[in-house]
C-alpha cells in the first residue's frame, strides 16, 4: 500500500497575462479517479473558454471553487490525492517553486525528483502574471483589443501585469513591521482620483506596496518630487496603528471583486448619464454662518422645537427652499425628448444619503410647502429610512433639486454631480471655526463653504450665482429671509 | 537524416507557378499517381512510410501534451501545430543534416525532426530562456516570433552559402499571413535577384490569427512568387508524400544552382492560433469539420492500412513511442530550473565583455537593493 499525498492545482494564467478566470463547470466530483490530462473543468477567461486537463493522476480530494466563481490566478481550485511515489504524473510533478537555482545553461535532462515528504505541493506557478506583480496603484491601463484573442482589456489591476519574478514578492517580511492602511488613508485611497504615476524607484514602490501604502498619497521630498524610502516610512509612521481586522483585510485577498449590481450599478449609470449629458458648472462660496449657528442654538432651546432634530442641514435646506423662490431656474428640468424646459412650481428636495447599500438620493415631496418643523421631521424620517435601506422607489424618483451634506465627513467643498434630471445640487461643507474679517477686524467665526453645481443648459452663470449668493446671504444672516419672501 | 534520391534533373522540369493542387494521397488514403512527381518519392518504401506515420503521430502527441502543460500552468504559451503534421514532417524529413532551416514559432514538429531535445522545445514557451537550442548543433535557427522575418535571415544565409560555393540548401518556414509582410516580399526580391539557394515553405493554414487567408490575397498564395520571378508549387499540405515530393524538387533546384522556390502547402490550423486564442469567435465550426475529414494522419493511416502495414505491433510501437516522448516532455518541462535574473547577461557575447560586465554589476546591485536594510536607501 503506497502512501498518498495531497497536491493542489492552482489556477494558471491561461492566456498571456490574465489575472483571473471563471469556473464554468466541473467535469469531475470529489472521489473521482482521474488520469493525467483528463479534462476536469471548463473555465472561461477574458479571452476564451478552455478545458483544464488534470496535472495529476489520482483521486479528486476537494474542489475549492464552485462553478460560477471568478477565481484569481494562483489560487488553488482543486486538490488531488496522489500516490506518494510520484510516478503517476509521468515523471515528477513537484513543487515548482522549489527548483534549483541553476541557470538555463544547466542540463535539463528529465529528473525524477518527486518531493516525497512534503504534505502539500503546489503546481501551476509558472507563467502566472500574478496580481502580486502588479502594483495596486494607478489608473487601469486599458488596451483596445487589436486582434481576436489578443490585447484583452486589463481589468482592475493598476497597470499591465507582469509575470511574477518568483522570489521578489516577500509579503511575510512586511507583516512584522508594516502597519496596514489606516482608515483615513483607506478612505482617501478609495476616492482618490489617481492620475499620473508618482515618481519613485522600484524598491521604494515595493516597500510601499508591502506596507500597503498608496504612493499617490505620499509627498515626495527627493529631487523633482521623487518619493524616497524615507518619505514612505514617514508616511507609514504617520498613519495610525491599524486594528486587527484591518490588518487581515489588507493582508488577505489582494483584491476583492464585487459584482456591479444594485445601488452601485444604479449610481454608476446615473452619474455617468448625468456627467456626460448635463454640462456641469460648479461655483463656490464660503460664508460666515455664525448667525445661523446662533439661530440653531436658540431654536434648540425653544419649546416649540422640543423633540425635533435640528442641524445645520435643517437650516440650510430651508435656506435653499427660500433662495429658490427668486431663482426658479435652478428648480427645472431639461426635457431632451420633447425639447422643452420644465419649470417646476414645486420643490421635491433630494438629500444625498450614504446608506449601507451605497449612495441614494431620496427626496422630500413638496418641501417648499413645509414649515421648519415639518421639514425637520421629514429630514429625520428620510435619513432614518435611507439608513435602514427601506427607501421606496417613489421616494427616490421625482426629485427637482438636491443637497449633499459632505460637511458631515469633514469636507469643505466639492464639485457635486447632478442627480440626473435635476438642474442643481448644493454641497454643504463642514462648519468650522476660522479667522474671518468682521468690521475690518480679524475674528474667530464659524465658517462654511457652499458648492453649487448646475446644468449650464438650463442655468446661466448669473442665475446660478444669484441663487448661491442668496443662499449664502441667508446663512450669513437668517434675517435676510425677510427680504426674500 | 534521410538521403534524397536523384531521380531526375530539376532544371528539366517546368518552372511551375502554383497551378493544380499537387496530391499524391487522397483524403481517403488512396495513392494517386502523378506523372511528374511520382519519381520524386519512388524511393519511399513501406518502412519509410511507417516512420513518417510515427513522426507525425509523435509530434501530434507533443502538441497535445504541450497544450495540456500550458493549461496546467507549466508553459506560459504554446502555439499548436495540430493539423499541420504532414506539412512539417514531409518537408523536414526531406532535408539533409547540413541544410539550414529558419522556422517560425509553430514548427515544433520540425524541431523534433531536426533533433532538438524536448526540453529545448519547451524552454522558450515556459519563459525560461529566449532561445531553445544551439542553432549550429542542429542547423535550425531559433524560432522567430516576428512574422516572416526569418525569410530574410534564410535568404541572407543562402547568399552566404552561394559565396562559400557549398551545395547546402536553406529552407524558411512561414505562414499565409507572413506573405503579406514586407520582410517576406523583400526576401523574395533578394532571393530571386541573387538566385539564392533558398526554399520558401509557406504553410497556408488558412488563418493569420483571426484573419482568413482569402482577405489577404485575391490569388492563390502560390501565384504571388511569380511576380518576383520565383517558381512555385501548390501542394496538399495534409498529404505527406506530396509535401515531400515538392520539397525535394525545391531543395534539389537550390543545390543545383536553380535558385529559390516557393512552396504553398495547403493545410489547416485545427487548433487555436496559440493557447491564448479562441478560434470559435471567428471561425465557422463547419470549416473545422471539413478539414477534419482531410486529416493528415488519418489519411496516412488509411494508406498504411490498405497496404497492410498497420499491424497491431506497429501501432503499439508508435503509441508507446508517442507516450514516452510526451512523458519526457512533461518531466523535462516541470523539472526545468528557473533562470536567475543575472542569467540575462550570459549569452550577449560569447567572450567576456567589460561593458556587459558593468551592466551586470549595476543590475546585481539594483537587485540587492530590494533586500537591503531600509537605512541604505534606494535612491
Amino acid at each position: 500500500m503506497t502512501a498518498t499525498m495531497i497536491k493542489e492545482f492552482r489556477l494558471p494564467d491561461l492566456g498571456e497575462g490574465l489575472t483571473e478566470s471563471e469556473i464554468l463547470s466541473w467535469k469531475v466530483a470529489v472521489g473521482d479517479t482521474v488520469t493525467l490530462n483528463q479534462v476536469i473543468a471548463e473555465v472561461e477567461t477574458a479571452k476564451a473558454v478552455v478545458e483544464l486537463p488534470s496535472p495529476f493522476a489520482g483521486v479528486v480530494a476537494e474542489l475549492h471553487e464552485q462553478p460560477g466563481t471568478v477565481v484569481e490566478v494562483g489560487k488553488p481550485i482543486v486538490s488531488f490525492e496522489v500516490d506518494d511515489a510520484g510516478s503517476s504524473n509521468g515523471g515528477g510533478v513537484s513543487d515548482t517553486r522549489d527548483r534549483s537555482a541553476a541557470g538555463p545553461a544547466g542540463n535539463q535532462s528529465a529528473g525524477n525528483h518527486s518531493s516525497g515528504d512534503r504534505a502539500v505541493v503546489e503546481t501551476s506557478t509558472k507563467g502566472s502574471p500574478s496580481t502580486a506583480g502588479a502594483e495596486a496603484v494607478g489608473a487601469p491601463a486599458k488596451r483596445e483589443p487589436n486582434l481576436v484573442g489578443y490585447g484583452a482589456v486589463v481589468e482592475h489591476s493598476g497597470r499591465p501585469t507582469r509575470r511574477a519574478r518568483g522570489q521578489v514578492q516577500d509579503v511575510k517580511s512586511a507583516s512584522s513591521e508594516a502597519p496596514a492602511l489606516s482608515e483615513p488613508a483607506a478612505a482617501r485611497q478609495a476616492e482618490g482620483d489617481v492620475s499620473e504615476r508618482p515618481r519613485s524607484t522600484p524598491p521604494v514602490r515595493k516597500l510601499a506596496r508591502d506596507l500597503g501604502i498608496n504612493l499617490e498619497l505620499v509627498r515626495g521630498t527627493g529631487p523633482g518630487g521623487l518619493i524616497t524610502r524615507e518619505d514612505v516610512q514617514n508616511f507609514s509612521g504617520a498613519t495610525e496603528a491599524p486594528s486587527e481586522t484591518q490588518v487581515s483585510a489588507a493582508r488577505g485577498e489582494r483584491e476583492t471583486r464585487t459584482p456591479i449590481k444594485g445601488v452601485r450599478k444604479f449610481t454608476a449609470a446615473a452619474m455617468v448619464q448625468s456627467a456626460f449629458t448635463a454640462p456641469h458648472v460648479t461655483e463656490f462660496l464660503t460664508v460666515d454662518v455664525t448667525a445661523t449657528m446662533e439661530l440653531l442654538a436658540r431654536l434648540k432651546g425653544n419649546k416649540a422645537f422640543d423633540g425635533y432634530k435640528l442641524t445645520p442641514l435643517t437650516i440650510a435646506a430651508k435656506a435653499v427652499l427660500v433662495a429658490l423662490r427668486n431663482n426658479p431656474s435652478l428648480n427645472s428640468r431639461w426635457d431632451e425628448a420633447s425639447q422643452e424646459i420644465v419649470q417646476f412650481n414645486y420643490v421635491n428636495l433630494g438629500i444625498a444619503a450614504a446608506t449601507p447599500r451605497g449612495l441614494t438620493v431620496p427626496n422630500i415631496k413638496d418641501a417648499d410647502r413645509l414649515t421648519l418643523r415639518e421639514l425637520s421631521t421629514a429630514l429625520t424620517e428620510l435619513t432614518d429610512t435611507a439608513r435602514a435601506g427601506k427607501t421606496s422607489p417613489s421616494e427616490l424618483s421625482g426629485g427637482t433639486i438636491s443637497i449633499t451634506n459632505i460637511g458631515v465627513f469633514g469636507i469643505d467643498a466639492g464639485t457635486p454631480i447632478l442627480n440626473p434630471g435635476e438642474a442643481a445640487i448644493v454641497a454643504l461643507g463642514a462648519v468650522r471655526k476660522a479667522p474671518w474679517v468682521v468690521n475690518d477686524q480679524l475674528a474667530v467665526r464659524q465658517v462654511m463653504s457652499l458648492s453649487l453645481s448646475f446644468d449650464h443648459r438650463l442655468v446661466d452663470g448669473e442665475q446660478g450665482s444669484r441663487f448661491l449668493a442668496d443662499l449664502g446671504a441667508i446663512l450669513a444672516d437668517p434675517a435676510m429671509v425677510m427680504t426674500m419672501i | 537524416m534521410h538521403h534524397t534520391p536523384d531521380p531526375g534533373h530539376s532544371a528539366q522540369i517546368p518552372l511551375r507557378t502554383g497551378g493544380d493542387l499537387l496530391q499524391l494521397v487522397s483524403p481517403e488514403g488512396e495513392r494517386i499517381s502523378h506523372p511528374e512527381f511520382d519519381i520524386w518519392v519512388k524511393d519511399i518504401g513501406d518502412e519509410h512510410l511507417c516512420s513518417l506515420y510515427e513522426d507525425m503521430t509523435v509530434i501530434r502527441r507533443i502538441d497535445a501534451e504541450a497544450t495540456a502543460l500550458q493549461r496546467q500552468g507549466e508553459l506560459a504559451l504554446w502555439p499548436p501545430l495540430l493539423g499541420q503534421e504532414a506539412a512539417q514532417i514531409g518537408s523536414s524529413r526531406s532535408l539533409r543534416d547540413d541544410d539550414f532551416v529558419f522556422p517560425s514559432y509553430r514548427e515544433s514538429g520540425v524541431a523534433y525532426v531536426r533533433g532538438a531535445h524536448l526540453s529545448e522545445i519547451a524552454r522558450v514557451w515556459r519563459g525560461n530562456a529566449s532561445y531553445g537550442w544551439d542553432p549550429l548543433r542542429i542547423n535550425l535557427a531559433t524560432p522567430q516570433i516576428i512574422i516572416g522575418s526569418q525569410s530574410l535571415h534564410a535568404t541572407g544565409y543562402a547568399m552566404g552559402v552561394q559565396l562559400d560555393g557549398a551545395n547546402t540548401a536553406v529552407l524558411a518556414y512561414f505562414g499565409d499571413g507572413a506573405t503579406s509582410e514586407g520582410d517576406v516580399n523583400e526576401a523574395m526580391v533578394f532571393a530571386a535577384s541573387y538566385q539564392a539557394p533558398v526554399v520558401f515553405f509557406c504553410q497556408n493554414n488558412h488563418w493569420a490569427i483571426s484573419e482568413p487567408v482569402r482577405v489577404q490575397s485575391h490569388v492563390q498564395l502560390a501565384d504571388r512568387p511569380s511576380g518576383f520571378g520565383i517558381p512555385s508549387m501548390r501542394v496538399d499540405g495534409n498529404d505527406v508524400l506530396a509535401v515531400m515530393a515538392a520539397t525535394r524538387v525545391a531543395l534539389d533546384r537550390a543545390r543545383k544552382g536553380g535558385g529559390p522556390t516557393f512552396i504553398e502547402a495547403v493545410t489547416y490550423r485545427m487548433g487555436p492560433h496559440t493557447t491564448a486564442d479562441d478560434p470559435t469567435r471567428y471561425r465557422d465550426p463547419i470549416e473545422l469539420e471539413d478539414w477534419a475529414a482531410k486529416d493528415p494522419i488519418l489519411r496516412l493511416h488509411k494508406l498504411l492500412e490498405a497496404k497492410g502495414l498497420l499491424t497491431e505491433d506497429m501501432e503499439a510501437r508508435v503509441k508507446s513511442k508517442a507516450d514516452a516522448v510526451a512523458a519526457e516532455l512533461r518531466a523535462s518541462c516541470i523539472d526545468m530550473p528557473d533562470p536567475q535574473p543575472l542569467d540575462v547577461f550570459n549569452h550577449v557575447y560569447s567572450t567576456p565583455n567589460s561593458w556587459i560586465e558593468r551592466q551586470k554589476d549595476h543590475y546585481s546591485r539594483y537587485l540587492n537593493s530590494f533586500n537591503q536594510p531600509v537605512e541604505e536607501g534606494a535612491l
